[in-house]
């Protein structure tokens, strides 16, 4: 089993190193931007992408799939709308860079340590540990919440797209749909579930990355093994969350 | 000085070091010497706190690592240089960031006095001029050096070097020990180096400790090692012919010390 209960003790013994106080706070902050743009500005275009592209598709299904004469014409605004507040914004996009951010974390961290990168670090009297993760977790965590406001944005404008390049979806009525019976928690349950879905990335990669033992291949299982454990620990936080926030 | 006495390690029930005892001197260069898998990266690992060792003591001038806190170790930490394998330069970093590094880390000098450091430095190890290129973009010799450059920012009273010499050319692996042999005795380094590179043996070895299967099978310097009579020191120190040829020479000129002369049998 990748992640064994010994893992897991590991996991926490990690953690509490990775939450040391750091050796220079003026480092500390310069490593912290430098990885809220690597993790989090970096990764903007392939936010856009995605979420231009499920936005528009979500709008499609909903077109196609509510035919009904009893489903309210606005219906394709609403559901899109929600389906992107609820879960895309958040869960799916945290599943895609999952796969991204935390294989570019366990790699990076993990062929410092076959490299001797973090023995070197050590031998100078540095924690390490806290050293590299902490920068990436406060980073990320933090730049998260952004990525996901710009992923609902962007969504519901890949929606508004379809309606205006095509005449399956009246523009009205998508627009009046995006607005009818609006919930402002369901932003805020997104960005709260955001902050957890990135903290769970950034500190399973970092830990994957940190224990490699070995050379390349042992990076690129590492790797492997750190996009997996993040998505089922994503997915299952998911469950957890949506029950405690959303009943 | 280092001094360590009775060190024992195992890994998974093997003993890999087994009590080990050794004296590093001051200002002198330290090489511990062995086949590969004989327990001197271990023994190395073990007196820098990579590794911690069952039982035994490691004593920094009088101070004693084992019984230190994590707190001590990190400050006696900062005494230490270590030069690794394979250089373990900062990927991110320019050549100049890595010698930065341990600076901007440990001392609240400004920027200027930081930078004039870090090239001075660079000058000693006769790098000017490289200062705003990556690892990638240099030479595994340059590498070895800016490593030398960023272990000695600190005015370490400690260097330790793993195998300095690994993946290098002959006349690089001479620049590279002469290097490090005048690095010690300009600052008064207690410097060790873990090597099997026998132009290093035979050309910096002032203070030798031969490790054979974990245990420490010999101490000598040099010129004591000609002179040696030890089986498995002559057979890994003298395992070529050209070797072979030249300690005989050597001994038949008498132009070294006398057999026995510090000469240990464990």
């Amino acid at each position: 089993m990748v992640f064994s209960v010994a893992s897991f003790g590991r996991y926490c013994i990690f953690t509490r190193r990775a939450f040391s106080k750091p050796e220079k706070w003026k480092v500390f902050f310069k490593r912290t931007l430098i990885e809220v743009s690597k993790l989090g500005i970096d990764s903007i275009p392939l936010v856009i992408i995605i979420s231009l592209f499920i936005g528009a598709v979500c709008a499609i299904q909903m077109q196609i799939n509510t035919t009904s004469p009893l489903m309210p014409s606005y219906t394709v605004g609403l559901a899109t709308r929600d389906i992107v507040l609820l879960e895309f914004s958040n869960s799916i996009l945290c599943l895609i860079l999952a796969g991204k951010v935390g294989s570019n974390i366990a790699s990076e961290i993990g062929t410092m340590r076959v490299t001797e990168q973090i023995d070197a670090l050590d031998i100078m009297g540095i924690n390490s540990c806290s050293y590299l993760v902490l920068p990436k977790i406060v980073g990320f965590v933090l730049i998260m919440p952004v990525l996901v406001v710009f992923c609902q944005t962007t969504s519901l404008f890949g929606g508004l797209t379809v309606a205006l390049v095509t005449d399956l979806i009246s523009v009205t009525k998508y627009t009046y749909g995006l607005q009818s019976f609006f919930n402002e928690w369901y932003v805020w349950y997104g960005i709260i579930k955001s902050f957890i879905f990135a903290y769970i990335i950034a500190s399973v990669s970092s830990f994957f990355g940190y224990y490699v033992k070995g050379g390349a291949l042992e990076v690129g299982k590492a790797s492997t093994n750190a996009v997996v454990i993040s998505s089922i620990a994503i997915l299952l936080f998911d469950v957890i969350l949506t029950k405690l926030l959303l009943q | 000085m280092i001094e360590v006495k009775n060190i024992t390690k195992s890994f998974d029930g093997k003993t890999i070091l087994h009590d080990v005892s050794a004296t590093f001197y001051t200002g002198k260069t330290n090489l511990i010497i062995g086949q590969s898998g004989s327990g001197k990266t271990v023994l190395m690992k073990s007196i820098v706190g990579l590794v911690r060792p069952e039982k035994g003591e490691i004593l920094y001038d009088g101070r004693d690592m084992m019984k230190m806190d994590m707190k001590q170790i990190k400050a006696i930490r900062k005494e230490i240089g270590m030069l690794f394998q394979g250089s373990a330069l900062f990927d991110s970093e320019t050549v100049l960031g890595n010698v930065m590094f341990p600076l901007v880390m440990f001392t609240d000098d400004p920027y200027d006095k930081i930078l004039e450091r870090a090239n001075f430095c660079l000058d000693r190890v006769n790098l000017k001029g490289a200062e705003n290129k990556y690892p990638s973009e240099i030479s595994g010799g340059m590498q070895k050096r800016v490593a030398i450059a960023r272990a000695i920012a600190l005015n370490p009273k400690y260097l330790f070097c793993d195998e300095p010499n690994s993946g290098l050319d002959p006349k690089t692996s001479i620049l590279i020990d002469e290097l490090l042999s005048d690095i010690t005795h300009e600052y008064n380094i207690t410097t060790i180096i873990n090597t099997h590179d026998m132009n290093s043996v035979l050309g910096i070895g002032e203070n030798i400790i031969f490790i054979n299967k974990g245990y420490r099978e010999w101490v000598g310097d040099k010129e004591a090692i000609f002179a040696s009579t030890n089986e498995a020191l002559n057979d890994f120190v003298f395992a070529t012919r050209l070797f072979q040829e030249v300690k005989d020479y050597i001994v038949s000129h008498g132009t070294t010390k006398r057999p026995n002369a510090n000469d240990t049998n464990d």
